[in-house]
């Protein structure tokens, strides 16, 4: 059993026999008072998202899940295909079910898919990706404070904040589980 | 190779936290407040029902220098102040940090109205102006600070007034949930007079014993500092640690001694009023920030 000190972003829980992930995450305490655990929690087969909040000495059942290691192949009208790097099966995610990881996604990448029973309901990725920066506003002379950042879109469409010195056309490499820019890339 | 772009981007930040923790100490300097250092591991700290100490070979990381400031005061020292990490467990989020700074500080002869009176002293001495935005909002310092009690606030925002939300247990839920997100809009708001269930280490009121001298200040909805008129009666005091420490045993918390030396020197403990506000959380406002991550160098999962 989960506890409610387990519960942040990304926690997976079983409610009523489904599973769901805490899609949002917030602590709330008064200096002297008990603790609120506010969620979004999102069911991983229906998408449905509601609010719940838990208090301290609740505990959950995690999620059934398992995990199995496939290739993304490509995107079409149904979603995003992947298949099983053991049984060459392939699995169909929707772009709900992936939220922002869909634009983290790489021709050929190699991730984890979360099963729920035969069924593909998530997905783990590499802790890093690297992505080319499509739009970018160009650096402004004279703007040399070291911690400046601004707004750049990569080739997947997803938008972040970089530093000034980051160039359109730069490679960056992006963590997945915060979205937040890490650093540029060699080539 | 380029540096930890994370640590680079809050410069501006850290740049003016250090400032404000300077004009934090001059402030308490010139007004002949002493600067005092206790230690951060302690044998066991003041028993809360709500407040998890993180453990430190055989000791407890403090969760506020309460207990040895007041040693402090009993010992004679009549004003004192103290700026330093505090740690409480399992208590991360936008606005917490397990780990965290708190300034606290101490006056004796003084009560919870006249650390309210410093408290806006301090605020308006540290943005040097009349008022600052905070999040598109305009926090206006101008004026007095309105100061609301618990029993009106919970009749102005809360679905249940105050007894009821006592008696059902739905105190802090309410506060949390449907009080605080009003307090402090357009200016600071002191929260005042606490249920006498709730004065913590606060004296009651000498003519109205079911409230107790202790204040809250909220700035933009966010819980800022806790203050009281100091406990001083030793066998009360000792009466609140045993229920307060039964509650956490019940819960299944580990045991804390008794804090023995500071209960037998309250008995000299002069009248005193003392308030511990957060240090990271003063420097948000301050600061624009909407989470306490960004206003210090390392969170936790930045280690």
């Amino acid at each position: 059993m989960l506890s409610t000190s387990d519960l942040r972003k990304g926690t997976k829980l079983m409610i009523d026999g489904e599973p769901h992930v805490i899609a949002q995450f917030d602590f709330s305490k008064p200096g002297k008072g008990q603790a609120l655990y506010k969620c979004k929690l999102r069911n991983m087969i229906t998408g449905a998202l509601f609010d719940r909040t838990y208090r301290s000495g609740e505990s959950f059942e995690p999620a059934a899940l398992h995990e199995s290691d496939m290739q993304y192949l490509y995107q079409d009208e149904s979603g995003y295909v992947f298949m099983d790097q053991k049984s060459y099966e392939q699995t169909t995610l929707a772009a709900e079910a992936l939220g922002d990881q869909k634009y983290f996604l790489v021709d050929n990448m190699e991730v984890k898919i979360l099963m729920f029973g035969e069924r593909g309901i998530g997905i783990t990725l590499p802790n890093f990706v690297n992505l080319r920066v499509s739009q970018s506003d160009p650096w402004v002379k004279g703007d040399t404070a070291a911690g400046n950042n601004k707004p750049a879109t990569v080739e997947s469409g997803y938008t972040l904040q970089v530093p000034s010195f980051v160039e359109q056309g730069s490679l960056i490499q992006i963590d997945t589980r915060t979205g937040e820019y890490v650093t540029r890339v060699k080539e | 190779m380029e540096g930890n772009w994370a640590l680079t981007k809050k410069r501006a930040r850290l740049e003016q936290r250090a400032r404000i923790v300077q004009m934090i100490r001059a402030f308490f300097i010139g007004r002949e407040y002493l600067e005092v250092e206790t230690p951060q591991r302690l044998p066991g700290n003041a028993p809360e029902a709500h407040i998890d100490a993180i453990t430190s070979d055989n000791s407890f990381l403090h969760t506020s220098p309460e207990l040895c400031m007041k040693r402090l005061l009993a010992a004679g020292y009549g004003k004192l102040f103290q700026i330093c990490h505090c740690w409480r467990d399992g208590e991360r989020g936008k606005r917490h940090l397990p780990e965290f700074t708190i300034l606290e500080w101490y006056a004796a002869d003084c009560d919870y109205r006249r650390l309210m009176d410093e408290c806006e002293i301090l605020l308006r001495t540290l943005v040097a102006q009349e008022h600052f935005t905070y999040q598109g909002e305009t926090i206006d310092l101008s004026g007095p600070f309105e100061r609301l009690t618990v029993a009106e606030a919970f009749e102005q925002y809360a679905t249940l007034g105050l007894a009821e939300a006592l008696e059902t247990a739905r105190f802090d839920e309410l506060l949390t949930l449907e009080v605080e997100p009003h307090l402090g809009r357009r200016r600071p708001t002191f929260l005042i007079e606490y249920p006498s269930e709730l004065a913590a280490l606060a004296r009651c009121h000498p003519e109205r014993p079911h409230v107790a001298e202790r204040f809250e200040l909220y700035i933009a909805g966010l819980e800022l500092a806790n203050a009281f008129s100091e406990l001083t009666d030793p066998t009360e005091q000792r009466r609140r640690f045993d229920a307060d420490e039964a509650e956490r045993r019940a819960a299944g918390k580990p045991p804390y001694p008794v804090p023995e030396k500071f209960l037998t020197e309250l008995a000299t403990m002069p009248e005193a009023a003392g308030i511990a506000l957060g240090l990271d959380r003063l420097v948000m406002l301050l600061t624009d920030a909407t989470i306490i991550d960004e206003v210090v160098a390392f969170s936790p999962e930045l280690l």
